[in-house]
């Protein structure tokens, strides 16, 4: 028998994620929660702080359908392609909805959800010195070495409201097992109040696997199978990166009429 | 000729932390002709990877399944990148200044920006902590300024000193590799000056290119032309899904 924690997706959506909350979906480049980002998009959440070290496709999807109205990020970009358009036109023109920015670099971004899983306040890093970002990011500080008087970057923990991350597979008990590259997804879950893993399968037994992690049921609140759940990105092992998608994806956010048809097909194509 | 100049200064043995992009293409150059040993590390967590095809991002499955190791994100930061354990870092930029800091943030001001960038990434932390930092950017006008909209990651600061002044450990900019030709800091000024300049390439080009008045090495040295097996394996990498 399953446990209780195996959920379908529209109801772990619609149990954990709100209007307003701290929302961090966590992916890097690698098992990106594409499907756990579209039924937020259809569910209609509202006023969402979107957490990504990489806002790529999906929040630029989330950001034109206008799920939120903050993005807390470190590299924002289409990668080997180019610009979110959706992300630069909420930007600059507030359409569908103003969004603001909170601006890191990767390095201070890993360590704000390392201070989150660790229970600390805020993380000490060697980093920003000398970048205009501290004069435009107030998550951004210094701390003096108790030992040794050194200055050095603090950052401030991030906690989200609720984590998203998409792995290969998970047991039957909800034990969620990912492996290739790792990104932040286990800091992600670890810094948040609520958590929702969406996977590839549910398998009788989670066969080990070289260089794998493994988030335990217990720090998870639901897990949702979600197959190709990822894709465009990919999942180790299961499917490739579908490189010709984030391609076509510069013309289809190019301009609002392409990317309100996208987003009708979308809404219309309930899984 | 830029990649083939990048590739070059990468020696054998190193390990380089590589941004996507022409750094990505210069390193797997390197690699497949002069330096079989250099240890390429990408962002992701990928540790000495040896892909045979160029990935499109920094973590393409192909970094994955040729790596000696895989690590999480905050661990390449770090346990990797942040106590200097890097030789190169390779970056590349939207903008660049006489002393070689680099926007990747905005043009303009950062809160009505003329153009959003992506922003930082890993760069900040890559040009403070690795031992050297080489640049790899198309000489234009628009990008060779004298002063960065905004300071996404620091070259020299505003001069000698600086970087000791910030306690950034690594040596910084050593070299920035154009597709006109090579600009390096003087040693005294921190200012990035002309040093080589590529076949078929002259200095009045690359003044117009630049935004401040370049000053030119009195040891101006000619890049030598791209060797036919260089040609040969830059036009035998492929990238990742491409269909030529």
């Amino acid at each position: 028998m399953a446990s209780p924690k195996i959920q379908s997706l529209p109801h772990a959506v619609s149990e954990l994620v709100h209007d307003g909350d701290v929302v961090a979906l966590e992916g890097f480049t690698h098992l990106i929660p594409f499907a756990a980002g579209h039924e937020i998009i259809r569910q209609g959440r509202r006023d969402l702080t979107l957490v990504r070290m990489t806002p790529d496709l999906v929040y630029d999807q989330l950001i034109g359908a206008g799920c939120a109205s903050k993005l807390v990020f470190s590299w924002g970009g289409n990668p080997g392609v180019g610009s979110l358009h959706r992300m630069r036109d909420a930007l600059s023109t507030g359409w569908p909805a103003p969004l603001t920015i909170e601006e890191h670099s990767h390095a201070g971004m890993a360590n704000r959800y390392v201070a989150g899983a660790s229970g600390l306040p805020f993380a000490v890093l060697r980093g920003y010195a000398g970048t205009e970002l501290p004069e435009h990011t107030d998550t951004i500080s210094t701390v003096t070495c108790p030992f040794t008087g050194e200055e050095l970057a603090a950052v401030k923990a991030i906690n989200p409201d609720v984590a998203v991350v998409h792995a290969q597979r998970a047991d039957r008990d909800g034990n969620v097992q990912l492996w290739g590259i790792l990104g932040v997804q286990k800091e992600a879950v670890l810094s948040a109040t609520r958590a929702l893993a969406t996977v590839e399968e549910v398998v009788d037994e989670l066969t080990p696997v070289p260089g794998a992690i493994v988030l335990p049921a217990w720090v998870l609140d639901a897990v949702a199978v979600a197959p190709r759940g990822a894709a465009p990105s990919y999942a180790h092992g299961y499917y490739e990166r579908d490189n010709a998608a984030y391609k076509a994806w510069d013309a289809t956010s190019r301009d609002r009429e392409s990317f309100t048809t996208w987003l009708k097909t979308l809404q219309e194509d309930a899984s | 000729m830029m990649s083939v100049a990048a590739s070059r200064s990468l020696r054998d043995g190193q390990s380089c932390f590589v941004g996507i992009g022409l750094p990505s293409t210069a390193a797997n150059l390197a690699r497949r002709l002069h330096a079989p040993a250099l240890v390429l590390i990408y962002e992701s967590g990928t540790i000495g990877t040896e892909p045979d095809e160029l990935p499109l991002s920094i973590g393409d499955g192909i970094l994955v399944d040729s790596a000696l190791s895989v690590v999480s994100v905050p661990e390449i930061f770090n346990y990797w990148l942040q106590p200097g354990r890097i030789d190169v870092g390779f970056l590349s930029g939207a903008q660049i200044d006489r002393f070689g800091n680099i926007n990747t943030t905005v043009i303009g001001e950062y809160d009505e920006p003329a153009v959003r960038l992506p922003g930082s990434g890993g760069a900040p932390e890559i040009a403070a902590s690795c031992r050297e930092v080489i640049v790899v950017m198309r000489q234009r006008l628009r990008a060779f300024v004298s002063q960065v909209d905004f300071v996404t990651s620091v070259g020299h600061g505003s001069g000698p000193g600086d970087r000791a002044r910030l306690g950034l450990r690594g040596a910084g900019p050593v070299r920035v590799i154009t597709d006109l030709g090579v600009l390096e800091p003087d040693p005294d000024s921190a200012e990035l000056v002309l040093t080589a300049l590529h076949t078929g390439v002259t200095i009045e080009q690359v003044h117009a290119e630049t935004g401040w008045e370049l000053e030119v090495s009195p040891d101006l040295r000619i890049t030598a032309p791209p060797t036919e097996q260089e040609l040969t394996t830059l036009r035998g990498l492929r990238t990742v899904g491409s269909s030529s």
